[in-house]
């Protein structure tokens, strides 16, 4: 039964992506391109390109986009349920031990050596985002940079400190400025 | 504060959060953490980040299993299904219709220049939360904190080593910082 077998290949997928993000996108390739042949590869990278101009993880945008593409909304749903539910049984178990024993002293340590590198992780992120914004995945030269997307970097960045305006507003604005920008050249 | 009051604010919250966030789950969490934390003080900021270190070192997309780890915190089980539900929510209506009419949506100028300008947006959010969570590991005068933020950003930034790997070799240093702590005091 298809909507079995959605079910099935979006498990393994949603167990085995460690690191979130990007980490997916190969499992989910071997699984709906390789093994199934489920989308094509060129419908596959249709797929990157949707899941990165969407809000969303990856995964469940792959989930949602091959199971309607293979059985319809039902077909999206057991994908969806397949993708999420090793997350769900995992994560809420380790939520719960982590409330229930964070003050041992052991658990202390291990997320007290954890944090900075949490904050680095994030930190690693934002780099990888902005040489994106600024060279657009090219070269990483002076004359290459893409000087709009600095100005609007540093006009949300002051925003960000000097205002109390809300980090979605910033982004929304961002956006708005560089459309604007490009239709008045 | 009444749970049905917390189920419904953390409903909208997480489903609001899913639907404008691009860029994936470091910023999805980015955000997480200025609602959650900054605006509403439902969780503590070291709390907060110890969520995050949970929901980063499951298997799974980030942006689910950071709103499990803040639904659960906050109302138990039935808080993580409604912050589930609120997270895979919009992504799937989303892609569903668009995965109808793809390609005028990938060909339409308007949209992709919005997109490309977010971008610059979402940098500034991560790079001024950063710069909050980074002053206080600083602040904190540790050595090792400092020194492991810095490795840390280099394993991942410049060696792209995977960020399991990091977080295994950080929770293995905490066990051996714990263990020696314990030998100290014996």
């Amino acid at each position: 039964m298809i909507y079995w077998q959605l079910f099935l290949s979006f498990l393994q997928i949603g167990a085995l992506s460690f690191g979130g993000g990007y980490a997916a996108m190969p499992l989910i390739e071997a699984q709906i391109v390789t093994s199934h042949g489920w989308l094509t590869t060129t419908e596959f990278a249709d797929l990157v390109t949707i899941a990165e101009m969407t809000p969303g993880p990856i995964a469940v945008n792959a989930a949602t986009f091959v199971g309607t593409k293979i059985g319809g909304i039902l077909g999206a749903l057991a994908a969806t349920a397949g993708c999420i539910l090793p997350a769900c049984v995992l994560v809420t178990l380790i939520a719960g031990l982590y409330l229930k024993y964070r003050d041992l002293s052991v658990l202390q340590s291990v997320l007290g050596t954890l944090r900075p590198a949490v904050v680095a992780m994030i930190a690693s992120a934002g780099v990888s985002i902005l040489l994106n914004a600024f060279w657009g995945g090219g070269t990483i030269a002076l004359k290459e940079t893409n000087v709009i997307m600095v100005g609007i970097f540093v006009l949300c960045f002051v925003l960000l400190r000097r205002t109390k305006w809300s980090p979605i507003a910033v982004m929304v604005l961002a956006g708005v400025l560089n459309l604007a920008i490009s239709m008045f050249p | 504060m009444k749970r049905k009051h917390v189920l419904w604010k953390l409903f909208v919250s997480t489903l609001y959060l899913s639907a404008f966030t691009f860029g994936g789950g470091y910023v999805i969490v980015t955000l997480m953490k200025e609602k959650f934390v900054d605006e509403l003080h439902w969780i503590e900021e070291d709390e907060m980040l110890d969520l995050i270190a949970i929901a980063q070192s499951a298997p799974g997309a980030i942006a689910v299993n950071g709103a499990i780890v803040v639904g659960y915190k906050l109302a138990g089980l039935s808080g993580a299904l409604v912050a589930i539900a609120a997270t895979t929510l919009p992504p799937f209506v989303i892609i569903s219709a668009i995965s109808f009419f793809y390609a005028l949506f990938r060909d339409n100028f308007v949209v992709s220049r919005l997109l490309a300008g977010m971008q610059a947006g979402v940098a500034a959010v991560i790079a001024s939360v950063v710069w909050d969570m980074g002053g206080k590991v600083v602040k904190q005068k540790s050595v090792l904190s400092v020194g492991i933020m810095l490795a840390a950003f280099m394993a991942v930034c410049v060696y792209r080593v995977n960020v399991v790997t990091v977080i295994l070799t950080c929770i293995g240093l905490g066990i051996l910082r714990a263990l020696l702590a314990g030998r100290k005091k014996a």
